[in-house]
């Protein structure tokens, strides 16, 4: 754990970055297939809809799990398809878990059923307690799916405007939402492509997924916007305080994650293993999927999108070319101190020099070759009135609050001490 | 300040548990240590009732047709059935711990209301030893029979004419009971009455019983009527062979001289103990042996009149000219001929005809006029709810909402009810067993904290649905537990987000104490937002879901909320008063603060290692 730890120092301090701003072509390349895969296989294949929503019997024996072979159940689906009832003609017969065998049909009427059921006691040999049956009408299965599909657009309505509200800033909603389309896309896709039946449990897991994987957001949104909030202390792009914010709580997401993921883990393997198919399976398995696949979202989906976006703000760019030039200068101070040459023109920039020979000047070896080349310090083309930046500084020499008088004390101006009451406002 | 944060945090603990203690105290008085189970953990049997699109849902209307489905299950012998609303088109009928997919045809049946002429009838309780001797039977128990219905024929819709003008004929001797008349006063046939209004004249001396001046001519008093005296048989016993039974499909001629097999048929039955329904099958084209709910059996025609004849039936409130409540009939064009067939032939006679419903007599009145304008008035002394349910169960078939024809049946057996409860149990305890394991691993003494918070929650989680279960009705189904279990991720998700919080704050150079609070502010704020989500999707849940996944909301809603209770009054709190203890805060090597596991070099708590001294005190301040 202290190495774990270590590094969730380290990814907070930033000495260690995984580059995930970086590189979001891939990340999105990834998801692109992802996605792409996922729709292919709801188009292609669709989903396989459980009795709930299209309406049928299902009959589920309970079995010492010595019998619960595919033996019994090939003899079941003989024995039920013999009963000469229409609807159980070719009924599906699969062992769930490793205590029950399931007989699915048409929906049935009654009689039908007392004859499917007499068929399954007799050739299991099992006792009417151990049989459960659920049969449901196409009625249930319609109302079932309105309330379904009512439930998942209200609840992504109020999605919309919690994350509107808590944000207040329509990119990192954008993002957010994103994300979410995401991560249920994808939780979809894997339900098609793992051919598990799609129940109503399957549809409640897909909406709490929803509130997990907008969770893992917030928390990495609240980050990027406590680091962005003042890009000009830090000297950092957009795109870097993102990076870090990603990094500093990718310790903490997936953290919580592992918490979350653990009972939903549980859930799952009781639910297929002991229980083989049911509502538990279905919950367990959207949950899974989709917290998991929320995890990747937030960090390698949510947060590089929102730099993207806010990479179209022009205060964005502004402060970005201003870290970057910045760091230009960090790199190397003296890049932009001018350098004699001897074909110099002479005076070709005198405005620049001025400011250079105010303060600076005592640093400069070559102080008497007053013609200096305008390299470093010209005005930056685009921004002609910009004040050029001070050399070896980075930023621009802020306006005096007082009075400045030439004093050579430390080399250089120095502010003139006021009574307090001179001074006026700051 | 950090001193008056601890005894502040020590209060916020006291007021915690002692919200708990109160918590299990009211358990304790409720007397159930046990939560209720839901139906898929201990087996039984679910019908689900959904009501036609369309039909008109008010919730008044599901409450009726939920007590009146209530009354059917219960008198089809079920015990502890429980009949309840769900939503605003739901009726969920449970039947706990036993496998009765039989009842589906109980709650399914679509109530049928026929009309049907009395051949016989006889105190269904004691075989009678002659069809001809009725009298057997109503000596027997002649008061148990408290009100009678008596028809009369409304005029109009209007409630004057509900008045009985005449009785006609004390009922049938053949009944046991004093069985009320059935007075039909037909518009035609008393004209005088209804032109010349008797109301205020003639009704209120007596109800049923009063004899109206206007038509009422040469009838008894109707209290002869309500005495066990027979004034005439009106069954004969039937001439074996003699006449040639008439064909049963001449229903009006049959009943004067029944077939033999349904003598022997009527012979034989023996009605079910008061309150259950006879359980025969009412078949429109045969003769029908029943009874009412009082052990009174009939011999019944085949159907004259089907209650789909029948196009509005209503309550009628007591009027000045009728003190009583009755109900009004109104037939179709079809149902009034056939009706007014039946009024002339039993017109003057003593026979009665017979309103069954499901297969069972809800009234056998007397007819005391012809009726050939399809309407009629029912007056027997009702009680305003008793008239109202007979006139919704003569409206509605029974039932006052339509419902869709498949419902959803849902049997779960005993055994997989076992299988899921122990399963569930297994994945709770494996669930929260491996989330407080990783939280010890990777937060050592922090994880104690952890572990502490989970099973505080689990216990304020227990005593929650102990007491919902006992107030609320809510039952713990496998769903239920699900969403308990996955609010346990919930629950160590909140704390993870916490101590991240405290270790970042802590790796900025903050004391622990600092971090404590600092972290604390922070991490509220994500918590509060990510159990807003949590609360949010709980909610719509369990608005818009159907069925047993209202079970998981629901526990998904209320963990969350435990969660917030036990990380504001409980989480924070502890950590405030542990940051005071020299294990936690000066980094002990298993305290999952120390220098080595926050990956900084030293801890930026040293000089607060030396606790209760003041001056650390105001590094609470920074």
């Amino acid at each position: 754990m202290g190495k774990f730890s270590r590094l969730g120092n380290d990814l907070y301090e930033g000495r260690v970055s995984v580059d995930f701003v970086g590189k979001r072509w891939l990340w999105y390349a990834i998801s692109a297939v992802l996605i792409a895969v996922s729709v292919f296989g709801l188009v292609g294949k669709g989903l396989d809809m459980g009795i709930e929503f299209t309406g049928g019997a299902e009959f589920r024996v309970t079995l010492p799990s010595d019998q619960v072979t595919q033996d019994t159940a090939d003899q079941l689906r003989e024995d039920v398809a013999a009963t000469g009832v229409e609807a159980a003609g070719s009924p599906v017969v699969t062992t769930s878990g490793n205590e029950a065998v399931l007989v699915q049909t048409e929906a049935l009427d009654d009689e039908g059923s007392d004859l499917v059921v007499e068929a399954i006691l007799a050739s299991t040999g099992a006792s009417p307690d151990d049989l459960s049956q659920s049969e449901l009408g196409a009625s249930w299965g319609r109302e079932i799916a309105e309330r379904s599909l009512i439930g998942l657009v209200v609840f992504l309505v109020l999605v919309v405007l919690f994350i509107w509200a808590y944000f207040r800033e329509w990119k990192m909603s954008v993002a957010a939402l994103v994300a979410l389309a995401h991560d249920m896309l994808i939780t979809v896709g894997v339900y098609t492509l793992s051919g598990f039946e799609v129940t109503p449990a399957t549809v409640t897991g897909l909406l709490t997924i929803l509130g997990f994987s907008l969770y893992d957001t917030v928390v990495v949104f609240d980050k990027v916007r406590e680091n962005t909030n003042n890009l000009r202390k830090t000297r950092m792009t957009y795109a870097e305080a993102a990076n870090l914010a990603v990094n500093q709580t990718l310790v903490r997401s997936i953290n919580t994650s592992i918490v979350a993921l653990i009972p939903v883990g549980a859930i799952l393997y009781v639910g297929v293993f002991q229980l083989g198919s049911g509502s538990l399976k279905d919950l367990a398995l959207a949950l899974f999927v989709g917290m998991a696949v929320g995890l990747y979202s937030s960090v390698f989906i949510a947060t590089p999108l929102l730099v993207h976006l806010k990479g179209m703000e022009k205060s964005v760019q502004e402060s970005d070319r201003r870290a970057q030039v910045r760091r230009r200068h960090d790199a190397d101070r003296y890049a932009s101190v001018p350098t004699y040459r001897d074909d110099a023109p002479v005076q070709a920039d005198p405005d620049a020099l001025e400011g250079l020979e105010d303060d600076d000047s005592w640093r400069r070896p070559d102080r008497d070759a007053v013609p200096a080349s305008p390299g470093g310090t010209a005005p930056r083309p685009g921004r002609p009135d910009a004040r050029p930046d001070e050399p070896g500084r980075g930023r621009v020499v802020p306006p005096a609050h007082g009075p400045v008088k030439e004093s050579r004390s430390a080399g250089r101006v120095q502010p003139t001490r006021q009574s307090r009451s001179k001074r006026g406002k700051k | 300040m950090a001193r008056s944060s601890v005894t502040r945090a020590g209060r916020t603990l006291v007021a915690f548990f002692s919200v708990l203690a109160v918590l299990y105290g009211l358990v304790a008085l409720a007397g159930s240590w046990t939560p209720e189970l839901g139906l898929d953990l201990q087996g039984g049997t679910r019908i689900t009732l959904i009501a036609k699109d369309g039909a008109n849902t008010t919730p008044e209307n599901l409450e009726e047709a939920r007590r009146i489905l209530e009354q059917r299950v219960n008198g089809s012998g079920v015990t502890e059935a429980e009949v309840s609303t769900q939503g605003n088109r739901f009726i969920v009928v449970e039947v706990p711990g036993q496998s009765r997919r039989d009842l589906v045809e109980t709650i399914k049946r679509q109530a049928q209301l026929r009309f049907r002429v009395v051949a016989q009838s006889a105190n269904g309780t004691a075989i009678p030893s002659s069809t001809a001797d009725p009298s057997d039977g109503s000596s027997a128990e002649p008061s148990d029979i408290p009100s009678e219905p008596v028809v009369t024929i409304a005029p109009s819709e209007s409630a004057s004419p509900g008045e009985p003008k005449e009785t006609k004929t004390p009922k049938s001797s053949s009944s046991p009971k004093n069985r009320a008349p059935f007075t039909a006063d037909q518009e035609q046939a008393t004209d005088g009455a209804t032109e010349s209004p008797s109301f205020d004249a003639t009704s209120l001396p007596g109800e049923q019983s009063t004899e109206s001046p206007g038509a009422g001519n040469g009838s008894e008093g109707a209290t002869d009527g309500a005495t066990d005296e027979p004034t005439e048989t009106p069954t004969e016993t039937p001439t074996d062979g003699a006449s040639g039974a008439p064909s049963i499909d001449d229903p009006l001629n049959w009943v004067l001289n029944p077939d033999e097999e349904s003598l022997a048929a009527f012979n034989a039955f023996s009605c079910p103990p008061p309150g259950q329904a006879p359980e025969v099958d009412d078949d429109p084209d045969k003769p029908l042996v029943t009874c009412d709910e009082n052990g009174t059996k009939y011999l019944l025609s085949v159907a004259m009149v089907e209650g789909t004849q029948l196009t509005d039936a209503g309550l009628r409130p007591p009027t000045q000219t009728s003190v009583e409540y009755a109900v009004q009939l109104q037939f179709n064009d079809e149902g009034s001929d056939e009706f007014g067939r039946i009024s002339d032939a039993l017109y003057g006679t003593q026979r009665q005809f017979a309103i069954v419903l499901d297969g069972e007599v809800i009234s056998a009145p007397t007819m005391n006029a012809p009726i050939h304008n399809g309407s009629a008035e029912i007056t027997g002394q009702f009680t305003e709810a008793e008239a109202r349910d007979l006139a919704n169960s003569l409206k509605f078939g029974a039932l006052p909402i339509q419902f869709e024809s498949d419902p959803p049946v849902e049997t779960v057996g005993p055994s997989l009810a076992g299988n899921q409860l122990s399963a569930g149990i297994l994945a709770g305890l494996i669930g929260l067993g491996a989330v407080m394991l990783y939280c010890l691993v990777y937060y050592r003494g922090l994880g104690l904290v952890v572990l502490a918070s989970l099973m505080v929650a689990a216990a304020m989680t227990y005593a929650l649905v102990l007491l919902l279960s006992e107030t609320a009705g809510f039952t713990l189904s496998l769903p239920g537990i699900a969403g308990l279990i996955v609010a346990v991720g919930i629950t160590a998700d909140s704390f993870v987000v916490y101590f991240e919080r405290i270790r970042d704050e802590m790796r900025d150079g903050k004391s622990m104490r600092v971090a404590v609070e600092t972290g604390w502010a922070r991490a509220r704020n994500t918590c509060l937002a990510a159990d807003a989500v949590s609360l949010l999707a709980a909610v719509v849940l369990y608005i818009f879901a159907a069925g047993v996944v209202k079970g998981f909301a629901f526990a998904l809603g209320i963990s969350t909320l435990i969660d917030l209770a036990v990380f504001f009054w409980f989480t924070h709190p502890m950590l405030t008063f542990l940051a005071r203890f020299k294990f936690f805060n000066s980094g002990h090597r298993l305290s999952g603060l120390s220098a080595e596991t926050l990956g900084v070099d030293r801890l930026p708590s040293n000089r607060d290692g030396r606790s209760g001294s003041d001056r650390d005190l105001v590094g609470g301040r920074a």
